[in-house]
């Protein structure tokens, strides 16, 4: 990132991967790898959305994403609100546009929100003035996930050109997938995805993954190797005989760890199911970089609220230039 | 009362000639050419052309107990705004039309009300279930003109069987919504690279067409003849080709929607979009007009389903199916098929005039001489844009706002009534 250059993303909403140009992609990275120096540093707390408020209104449980936006929004300065959606007027029947409609009104500047039924950060967009942050959304995309996965990637190989990133597990359920597969392939790199065939969503090749015949030739020479969370609360016909024999044939270990690149990364969105998609000696791994997944989490979401919201605070031109001349040890392309 | 069509081109299923119509107390009295005659209202329609009424297989009037989607009043008007002079509703009302009582409110509401003929559908289970065979005979004598579960499928095979032995002893056209609703996997949407993309669940085209094969066989097995409703994907077409060569007595209906739009009308998660079975790929589009090209589709029905904005201003996946038809069901078909030269306009008038009165066994869908007037014309010259906010039915859940079409129906006659003139409600 060079110094005083403008940061900008044109964007009122980050509702999915899909709709962020590679352009776009870069920026918020490099945005996020200033974030992660404050989140080193010895003071967290900056000011670049004071006096604004974030709302975190998630309809699905979680606790990664939920904290990690809710501190990245403190870290940053904002005002946070928790709703808690089953004790909320929701629970009394109240419509996604209506409950959209009323924050709006109480004068939110984000929402964040979590929803288990894809397209519906998109139809709250359409409804309020706030920018909406997609935290995840039914099966379709969860962009911060895949924004924090590719920072990770990057950090590590200084590129996402021309990497073989493998996906497994359960691609059928998953949002990290989807998201990941158009970033990877909108960053250069080479999704190969693998999983049982009665788990692979229809036309999946055509997103531009590569459908590998076994888990073998999936994390043969792999840079990356991505374990999926196995949602086993949405298993509810039979896509799967039993979760031994998921491990035995679909599992990520160290034996099958072996094919690929030495120094490959081994990651996982979490939270893990230890002994199903992935072993414990896997989790705790020495290439394993699970943890920092989760900080690298926190700094981009810091990054996009800045983008997103940060701007009108900014409006200090000296204040804008020292969060963007902070050192940063490499220039990214 | 006298009424003369004058200055308009004559369609039916057998010819297009330049004609005159002259309709006497509701009954059509004379077709010939150019002649005067001593008249209360001339209806100068050059350029136009007149239709024997049209006649809808299968929609959703929503009364009872949806009025606020739609009812018999506006939607006979909504109806009759598209040319319909006849309509066949559907029994997915609340209480269900599986009895005589709802049958004849039906009935007698439309008597009252309505501005063209209704005909309800009878349930073919009680409560659509799928489980107990309704009362058929008692609503064939209300009055019914067909059975159907038409929103559900029987999905129990042996009571299937049995709708169809049991409808055949009362003559009651069977009408099959085809769909295997274990394998439909709570899809909203069709199943392909765009379901995937979108995060959807997916309904395999595979769900419709083995409920298609099963009732086929069903059919052929058990000599029934049966009416498969809005076919939507090419190996169904292709399906009911091979079993139409083998003699079997299966006729079928596809709807607009189904060879205008794809997949593609869901992107954004454009909820009026959401219809079941849900828009497919272009493929199905091209087998489908193949389809009714050849004669394997003999039927162009509305599956006209009002739905309140409510129930569609919502998550994709909490959405109503289904989307208003009347209002442009004829525009769209004379603009996809007729113009591109797919099919004649005489073709056209058998797949939505004719053959619907035949398999739904009415004395309707004619234009001679002696019958009741029920009669549509069509201006196919007139170009504009379709505004779902001027239709007249109470819903407005339209995938089709802002599309281009040919053709207009400038006046609607049932019974000699002039329900529609100058393209406006005249009732």
């Amino acid at each position: 990132m060079k110094e005083g250059m403008t940061v900008n993303i044109n964007k009122k909403d980050i509702l999915g991967i899909a709709e962020l140009s590679r352009e776009e992609i870069t920026t918020i990275l490099d945005t996020a790898a200033v974030m992660k120096k404050i989140i080193q540093g010895d003071n967290k707390k900056t000011n670049y959305l004071r006096g604004k408020t974030v709302l975190i209104l998630f309809y699905e449980n979680s606790t990664r994403t939920r904290v990690s936006f809710e501190l990245a929004a403190k870290y940053m300065g904002a005002d946070t609100i928790n709703i808690n959606v089953s004790a909320s007027s929701v629970a009394k029947g109240e419509t996604l546009v209506d409950t959209g409609k009323t924050l709006n009104s109480m004068g939110a500047d984000v929402i964040v929100i979590r929803h288990g039924m894809s397209g519906a950060p998109h139809l709250l967009a359409k409804h309020v003035n706030a920018s909406v942050i997609n935290a995840g959304d039914g099966m379709h995309e969860h962009p911060t996930q895949a924004l924090l996965d590719m920072f990770t990637i990057r950090e590590y190989y200084k590129t996402l050109n021309g990497l073989k990133v493998a996906i497994i597990g359960d691609i059928f359920h998953s949002r990290v997938a989807r998201s990941n597969i158009i970033g990877l392939v909108k960053m250069g790199a080479k999704p190969v995805i693998f999983g049982p065939s009665t788990l692979m969503p229809s036309e999946i090749e055509k997103m531009g993954a590569e459908i590998a015949p076994t888990i073998n030739d999936a994390i043969r020479e792999a840079d990356v190797v991505m374990g999926l969370r196995m949602q086993l609360e949405r298993q509810k016909s039979a896509l799967f005989p039993s979760k031994s024999e998921y491990a035995k044939f679909f599992g990520i270990n160290h034996a099958n760890l072996s094919l690929a690149k030495k120094h490959a990364l081994w990651m996982h969105p979490g939270p893990v199911n230890r002994g199903v998609e992935m072993t414990s000696g896997v989790i705790d791994g020495i290439n394993s970089v699970i943890n920092e997944q989760v900080t690298n989490g926190v700094a981009v979401r810091m990054a996009l609220l800045y983008l997103l919201a940060g701007r009108e605070s900014c409006r200090d031109v000296k204040q804008r230039a020292n969060i963007i001349s902070l050192p940063v040890q490499e220039v990214y392309v | 009362m006298k009424i003369l069509i004058r200055n308009g081109i004559v369609v039916t299923d057998e010819y297009e000639k330049s004609l005159d119509v002259l309709i006497e107390d509701g009954v059509i009295s004379r077709i010939a050419e150019n002649f005067t005659a001593d008249v209360d209202i001339v209806l100068d329609v050059e350029g136009s052309y007149v239709l024997p009424g049209l006649v809808d297989a299968h929609c959703h009037l929503r009364d009872p107990g949806y009025e606020y989607k739609e009812d018999i009043a506006s939607g006979t008007r909504s109806a009759a705004m598209g040319g319909f002079t006849s309509v066949a509703c559907m029994p997915n009302t609340n209480p269900t039309a599986d009895n005589k009582t709802v049958i004849r409110y039906i009935i007698d509401k439309a008597g009252r009300e309505g501005v063209v003929h209704v005909f309800p559908i009878g349930a073919m289970t009680k409560g659509l279930k799928g489980e107990e065979l309704s009362e058929m005979g008692e609503m064939k004598e209300a009055g019914i003109v067909g059975v159907s579960d038409d929103g559900c499928c029987v999905e129990n095979a042996s009571v299937m069987k049995k709708v169809m032995l049991y409808a055949k002893m009362f003559g009651l056209p069977v009408i099959c919504h085809c769909e295997d609703s274990k394998l439909a996997e709570e899809g909203v949407m069709n199943e392909g690279e765009l379901s995937t993309r979108m995060g959807l669940r997916g309904k395999s085209k595979a769900a419709e067409e083995i409920m298609i094969a099963r009732d086929i066989i069903l059919s052929q097995r058990f000599d029934v003849p049966v009416h498969i409703c809005h076919v939507s994907t090419a190996l169904g077409v292709e399906i009911i080709r091979k079993a139409k060569r083998n003699g079997v007595k299966v006729t079928a209906e596809t709807c607009p929607h189904y060879f205008t739009l794809t997949e593609r009308a869901c992107e954004g998660y454009n909820t009026l979009a959401k219809v079941n079975p849900p828009l497919r790929n272009e493929e199905d589009i091209e087998a489908i007009i193949q389809g009714l090209c050849d004669g394997t589709i003999d039927i162009i029905a509305t599956d006209h389903a009002p739905h309140h904005i409510d129930e569609k201003n919502v998550e994709f996946d909490k959405a109503a199916s289904g989307l208003v038809g009347f209002e442009t069901a004829l525009p769209l078909s004379y603009t996809a098929l007729v113009k591109p030269g797919h099919m004649s306009m005489s073709e056209l008038v058998r797949k939505m005039s004719v053959k619907p009165a035949e398999i739904l066994k009415i004395d309707k869908g004619k234009l001679v001489e002696g019958k009741m007037a029920d009669i549509t014309v069509f201006n196919p010259n007139t170009e504009y844009t379709i505004d779902t906010d001027k239709f007249v039915s109470k819903s407005k859940n339209s995938p089709f706002h802002g599309f281009h079409v040919s053709g207009r129906v400038i006046a609607t006659i049932v019974n000699g009534r002039i329900v529609v003139k100058d393209g406006k409600l005249a009732v």
